[in-house]
This record gives structure tokens, C-alpha cells and sequence, in this order.
């Protein structure tokens, strides 16, 4: 079994984010920025579902501009066998990034593709859903646990109600929930194995996919600054102001 | 179990200044040499932080096309000032009267941090291989009692010491020559000087807190370019410290506060110090409209020539601001630092080369201009030790009038641990709340360093004697860790009447000052897991 991972690169989540003084985005200048954290699960389960002899390869792929490859090279370095860096500058959308991944998809033939549930920079949760109904393949979402029997996943997912079971065929897309695992840490002898490892590097106009945004970004600012709070001497003056004054009950 | 070990020619420990530039000099003289070079933070630069205001000599010689190389270092010092402050007034220091170690006019305004990413950048090109992540958290020794290499933290251990899912054993890295370069009290360069007693016959060391915040601020307000220092108010005449506003480019201000770590008030709070200095009218007007987007602090090394310990030792050298080459009276360390890096890396290829003692290191060390440099500045710092007033004019004398070349050398007497007076004999200090416009509290800034441990590994403040704090130092100095600390790790909490000394060492900004200044030597600062700390961006 050959499985597919897709990594983006996001401002870490230790960073706190900054807007732009004109209102065009957020500050990235000098900002650390990491593989985005439920990738890092994607990752790590590939990781575990070779080790247990289940798979054969393992290529890690990300779409961005040229450092995007680090998240590519951190992949290697914790048991991806090679990489797929599909070099595009600028704000890049999930519908692209999907039709960017069913091209590498259709190129590379895998039998599963494993990304995060969702990005946090854009919070989007959108590429892994779109790439299985552009490929008309099955999805298993905000997966929580994820376990091979003969052609078929059973994979746990976290939703709002609790957590509920499925089965899909394979192949399959599935997106990934922090809870699935703990990634491990990259040792020192795998970065430098890491760094001889292969990166096939392809322009997104070689594959003929529209990225043009189709969104129009108007502005971006920051949430209104939360007011401080008040401290209530009992319950009836707590009660009295949810009533007259938030008219919430 | 026996680790993985892997050979190097050169293992350098820590990614600032003076680390890269032994790395790339060391590249420069015999590519052929095996170098590598490992950093504790999530990234070269995230735990960098200085003022910074740069002077050029150092990098001219390492890398003398660093323009034509689009090095960050752009603003050009066009304007300088000097203020003594009042409580509501200042002075303005004409600067013609100020020592020239204090004229900046070919220095530049950079970020030290992007500067060390650059000259990583560099030093990569030239074939070193540098780990971030990686602390360095032991030293190993040669059946001989040299310095063997060392070892990199285990990952993945729990608060017990525990083995975690993820957990990954450290790695031994063995070299022949390894460099310590951590920085201020870097915790293995302490182990070095006191296993080798490479301070034997010097006096203490000395250090000072500096803190560190950037502000966007109002156009009208900024003129890039512009370096300010002050002097004075909110200390005493007795605590040695002062201020620096440095004007950069994008509309930011570098606005710092460093106190020297010898003052003797259990009761200061060297944050609260900085707080409250920002509401003086003259730096007021300056953030007034802004917006503070950085926040951070770090230890820095004062002690100068008199305190510097020897730099090297079988099988190592200790170099930059683990040794303690910081140019006081300049309030500059990068570019000594970087000297001593140069000096190291021709040191290690000489040695090498013709199989001398790496003891040449002293004579290269005393040959060069950092040590010119830093023998005309020694006397400056325990001159301020009588106060400020009789410092500024010691100063004045020894650095204007004889330029350093005054037939005598003070000496620093006490080490900074020991210079607090018991709490019921100094006065308490009432510091202003902050107003969340212009002066803040603790919570807030630490969250601006982007500070992160993982929460369940073994705690890297270390106590001695776990009592200690409550049974003593509390009752003695009123607990003081609770003030110097500038990320608020030490907190004294009292639970149903009890009084429990509590560390929450996940907002550590790895600045050392506890290290350094607890009165008894208790708290011992050690690694934590690799990554951890700050993520500190252009400071």
C-alpha cells in the first residue's frame, strides 16, 4: 500500500498573530512558522501504518511557495519516504489545492491520502472533502483512529455528538484529528537522512490548474477586544444583570 | 541503553552570534573540516534578543562583501541622544561629551535575531550542519578529563522522567574541538568553569537584566535612524541601569530597559522598573498612539575583563557571552562576541592542523582588538557601584580624559547572588497597575514571546532544596524570584493558610536570571525539551 500525506505550511501556533496595518492580512515577516499541527497526525499515522508492515511508501506533498518544503523535509525526517513540493507563491485556495492534489494523486496512484482535518491559519476544512469527491473516492473525516482491515478502513471520527464509526472502501481520503496520535520527534540521524531524501519540485502552472483566487479578500482585522469583566456580590445581582442588562434570560 | 553516537571535527553549542561566525570561519579557512552546530530553540533566532545597535567591525572581517550578501543590517545610526531623567523631567545630554565608545554614528540599528538567521543562511552555503531544536543538555568527558563532545537532550520524557509514546533518546555528538557558545550563563559553560576553574583568580561575574519590547508606532513619532539612551529615573541613584530607544525601520521602536543584577532591594521588580519607565513624559510621547507587538528579556554578562573567565580548556572553548565579552560602557556584545568566534574557529583550524594545544587561543585572544577593546571599558562598570552620580563622573575621567588608560583596575567585589539585603531592612515598592496602553502585566507580555514548553515533560527549573524557598528565602528576602523573574515562573501561593512555592516553568523565556541571581544558588536552570521557549521574531 502506498500512502499519500499533505502538509501546508502555517504561522506556528505558539505565534500570536498579528494584522497587517492596512487590512490586507496578517503579518508573516519574521513570524516562525511550522507544519500545521493535525498534518503532523496525518503523518505520524502513515508513519505507524508502515512500520506495521501495512504500507510500502509513504510520499509526503505540500503546495506553497519555495520554504514550504520544510514541512516537506520535517515529513522525511520522521519516515516519509519522499517528497512532492508543488511550488506556487501567493494566497493559494482549497479548491486549487484540491485540483492541485488529484493531478499528484492521479500521478502518484496511492491507495490512501491522509492530510489534517483542517489548517489553522485559514480554518478552511475543505481541501481533503473536495480532492475525494473531485477523485469520487470515499472520505473519513476528523478521524480519531484509524484501523486497516483487508480493503477497507474502519475510522473513528470526532464530531459534535460524540464519536461515530465508519468504513470505507479503499482507496479513501482521510482527514485527520489531533486526538489520533502523538507525533513524534524527529532524531537528530533521521534529519540528516532527512536532508538526502528526495524532493521532486513542480511548478503549479505545469499541471494545468487554474489557482486563481476566487474569493475576494476585503479586509481583515482583528476581533473586538474583549471588555473586562465585573464581579457580582451575589446571585440575585448576578441574576438581575443577566436579565436587564446582557437580556440574556 | 548506549546512545547513537556520530563524530564531528567541531561541535558548536548555540546559534547566536558568536557561534555562527566560528562556524563560518572555521568553513572559511578548511572546508574539509566536519562542523556542527546545534541551537536549543525551535529555530536559529527564536531565541535571540539584544537592542540592538550593531557596530560592523566583526562581520568587515568575516564576511566583508555582507552588503553586496543582503545582510539585515540596513538602518544607519543618524542621530543619537542622551537623557538623564527626573521623575517628570529630563536632561538632555550634549553628545560631545558623551565617551566615544558611546557615539554610534557608523553603527547600524538591526534585529540580532534576523542577523543570526543570515548568518545561518551563510553558514549553511558553506556546508555546516546546524540543528535547531536540539539543546545540548550534558557534557562528556575523555577518560583523560578533556572534553569529549556532548550530549543532546532525551525528547519525550514525562514530568516523573518517564518515557513518553513519542520519546527519543538523546544523541552523543564527540568532537575534537567542541565550542560552548549559549550565550549568558549558558548552563554548560557554568559546569566548564566550575570543573576546569577557568574563573580561578578573576573576580565574580556580573549581570544585568534587559528587557526588550517593539512598538509600531505614530509616523510623526518616528525617525528612523534615531538611538536614544537614558539614565536615571525610575532607579535610584544606586541601581545601575538604564534605558535605550533605538528608532528602526517599518515604523519600529526597540524599546529596552537593562538593571544591573547587583541591587540589593529584595523588593525591585526589574519589570515593573521597565513598566513604569515607559510613562515618563519623554518616552510617553514617543509610544503614545503605538502598539507594543514584541515583548521579551534575557540575562545579559557585565563583568567585562576583570570577571572573564579563561576561554579554554582541554578539548573545548568557551567563547562570546558564555564566557562573558560583552563591551559594557558600549552596551555592545554581538560584535566582540563575533570576534571571539573568529579568534576560536583559527584557533580550532591551527590546532588541528599542527597539533598545538588549543591555549594558543589566549595569545590570539590578547593580540586582538576585542581585548584592547575591552581593557579601555573595564573600569566603568564597578565605577557605577559607587552610585550613579560618582560613576558618571569616574566615567567621564577614565574614558574621556585617559580613554581607558587609567594605571589601575577596580574590581567587581560581589557576585550578584549576594548582594540582597534581608527584606525587613529595605523599603517595600509600590509599583503603579499597568493601564494596558503603556504598561502591561506579566501575563500579557509572556504571551507576546510565543512561549511554549510541553506541558508533561520533567520541570527545568531545578530547586536544590525544595524548602528552601518557603523556609527561608521567603521569610528572608520575601521570596525575590517572584520580582526578578520577568515572565512571572516563580509564584508563592498560599493554600488553605499553607505557602507553596510554585514554578510554572512551561512560561520560562529562558533568560537565566534566576539562575544568577537567587540568593542562595537554589534554582539551577537546565534544558528543557528541545524547541521549547520563545519564539521570539525580529529582537
Amino acid at each position: 500500500m502506498k500512502i499519500l500525506v499533505a502538509v501546508k505550511r502555517v504561522i506556528d501556533y505558539n505565534v500570536q498573530v498579528r494584522v497587517k496595518e492596512d487590512g490586507t492580512g496578517v503579518v508573516t515577516d519574521n513570524v516562525k512558522m511550522s507544519t500545521n499541527p493535525p498534518d503532523d497526525n496525518a503523518v505520524e499515522e502513515a508513519v505507524k501504518i508502515k512500520e506495521s508492515g501495512k504500507a510500502k511508501e509513504i510520499v509526503a506533498v505540500t503546495v506553497g511557495e519555495e520554504k514550504a518544503q520544510e514541512t516537506v523535509r520535517k515529513a522525511l525526517a520522521v519516515g516519509a519516504d519522499r517528497g512532492v513540493h508543488i511550488k506556487v507563491d501567493g494566497i493559494i485556495e482549497p479548491l486549487a489545492v484540491s485540483k492541485i492534489l488529484q493531478k499528484i494523486v492521479e500521478k502518484e496512484k496511492p491507495d490512501l491520502v491522509f492530510m489534517g482535518k483542517q489548517a489553522i491559519d485559514d480554518d478552511c476544512n475543505q481541501t481533503g472533502q473536495m480532492l475525494s469527491a473531485l477523485m469520487n473516492w470515499p472520505q473519513a473525516t476528523f478521524a480519531s483512529k484509524i484501523e486497516i482491515k483487508e480493503n477497507k478502513l474502519e475510522v473513528i471520527r470526532e464530531v459534535d455528538e460524540g464519536l461515530e464509526t465508519i468504513e470505507v472502501n479503499i482507496p479513501a481520503v482521510v482527514t485527520c484529528d489531533l486526538r489520533l496520535n502523538e507525533p513524534r520527534y524527529a532524531s537528530l540521524p533521521n534529519i540528516m537522512k532527512a536532508k538526502k531524501k528526495p524532493i521532486e519540485q513542480i511548478n503549479a502552472s505545469d499541471l494545468g490548474v487554474d489557482t486563481k483566487q476566487r474569493i475576494e479578500q476585503i479586509k481583515v482585522e482583528e476581533p473586538p477586544k474583549r471588555k473586562a469583566g465585573i464581579k457580582v456580590a451575589n446571585v440575585a445581582e448576578l441574576v438581575q444583570k443577566l436579565k436587564n442588562e446582557a437580556k440574556v434570560i | 541503553m548506549s546512545r547513537e553516537v556520530m563524530e564531528y571535527d567541531v561541535v558548536i553549542v548555540g546559534g547566536g552570534p558568536s557561534g555562527l561566525t566560528t562556524a563560518i570561519k572555521i568553513k572559511q579557512l578548511d572546508a574539509n573540516l566536519n562542523v556542527c552546530l546545534l541551537e536549543k530553540a525551535s529555530e536559529i533566532g527564536a531565541h535571540i534578543l539584544s537592542g540592538n545597535v550593531f557596530e560592523t567591525r566583526a562581520l568587515d572581517e568575516l564576511i566583508p562583501n555582507w552588503k553586496d550578501l543582503n545582510a539585515p543590517v540596513k538602518t544607519k545610526v543618524n542621530k543619537e541622544k542622551f537623557l538623564f531623567l527626573g521623575k517628570s523631567k529630563s536632561l538632555n545630554w550634549p553628545t560631545w561629551l558623551l565617551p566615544s565608545v558611546q557615539k554610534n554614528h557608523n553603527n547600524y540599528i538591526i534585529s540580532l535575531a534576523n542577523l543570526c538567521r543570515w548568518l545561518a543562511e551563510q553558514a549553511e552555503a558553506l556546508g555546516v550542519e546546524i540543528f535547531p531544536g536540539f539543546p545540548a543538555s550534558e557534557i562528556l568527558y575523555n577518560e583523560d578529563g578533556s572534553v569529549k563532545g556532548i550530549a543532546t537532550q532525551d525528547m519525550g520524557l514525562d514530568k516523573e522522567g518517564n518515557k513518553k509514546d513519542s520519546y527519543e533518546q538523546g544523541m552523543e555528538l564527540h568532537a575534537k574541538v567542541t565550542v560552548f557558545a549559549e550565550g549568558c550563563r549558558g548552563h554548560l559553560g557554568k559546569k566548564l568553569i566550575e570543573k576546569f576553574e577557568l574563573d580561578k583568580g578573576k573576580d565574580p561575574q556580573q549581570y544585568g537584566i534587559g528587557f526588550k519590547e517593539i512598538w509600531e508606532i505614530k509616523e510623526e513619532n518616528h525617525h528612523e535612524g534615531l538611538v536614544m539612551h537614558t539614565a536615571g529615573w525610575p532607579l535610584d541613584n544606586k541601581t545601575y541601569g538604564g534605558s535605550f530607544v533605538y528608532h528602526a525601520e517599518n515604523k519600529q521602536v526597540f524599546l529596552g530597559y537593562v538593571i544591573g543584577l547587583d541591587y540589593k532591594n529584595p523588593y525591585l521588580s526589574p519589570f515593573d522598573e521597565f513598566q513604569r519607565f515607559k510613562t515618563h513624559p519623554s518616552i510617553k510621547s514617543i509610544i503614545e498612539g503605538g502598539k507594543r507587538i514584541s515583548y521579551g528579556a534575557r540575562a545579559l554578562i557585565e563583568g567585562g575583563l576583570q570577571s572573564l573567565p579563561k576561554m579554554h580548556m582541554p578539548g573545548a572553548l568557551l567563547i562570546g557571552c558564555d564566557a562573558g565579552t560583552l563591551n559594557m560602557p558600549k552596551i555592545k556584545g554581538s560584535h566582540t562576541a563575533m570576534k571571539s568566534g573568529i579568534i576560536a574557529a583559527e584557533t580550532i583550524v591551527e590546532s588541528l592542523k599542527e597539533n598545538k594545544n588549543l591555549s594558543i587561543y589566549e595569545d590570539k585572544f590578547k593580540k586582538s582588538w576585542v581585548y584592547k577593546e575591552l581593557h579601555a571599558a573595564r573600569n566603568v562598570k564597578p565605577s557605577f557601584s559607587w552610585g550613579l552620580v560618582l560613576g558618571i563622573i569616574f566615567t567621564g575621567i577614565d574614558q574621556i580624559l585617559f580613554r581607558g588608560k587609567l594605571p589601575f583596575t577596580l574590581k567587581h567585589k560581589h557576585a550578584d547572588h549576594e548582594t540582597l539585603k534581608p527584606a525587613n531592612v529595605m523599603p517595600k515598592i509600590d509599583y503603579p497597575k499597568p493601564d494596558n496602553v503603556i504598561t502591561f502585566d506579566k501575563t500579557s507580555s509572556v504571551y507576546l514571546t510565543g512561549t511554549n514548553h510541553t506541558e508533561n515533560q520533567p520541570v527545568h527549573l531545578q530547586l536544590k532544596d525544595k524548602d528552601l524557598p518557603i523556609k527561608y528565602t521567603l521569610e528572608k528576602f520575601a521570596e525575590p524570584a517572584q520580582r526578578y523573574c520577568p515572565v512571572g515562573v516563580y509564584e508563592i501561593q498560599n493554600e488553605n493558610n499553607l505557602e507553596k512555592f510554585v514554578i510554572n516553568s512551561q512560561n520560562c523565556i529562558h533568560c537565566k536570571t534566576c539562575d544568577i541571581k537567587e540568593p542562595s544558588q537554589n534554582i539551577t536552570w537546565v534544558t528543557p525539551e528541545g524547541g521549547g521557549g520563545p519564539k521570539y521574531g525580529n529582537m
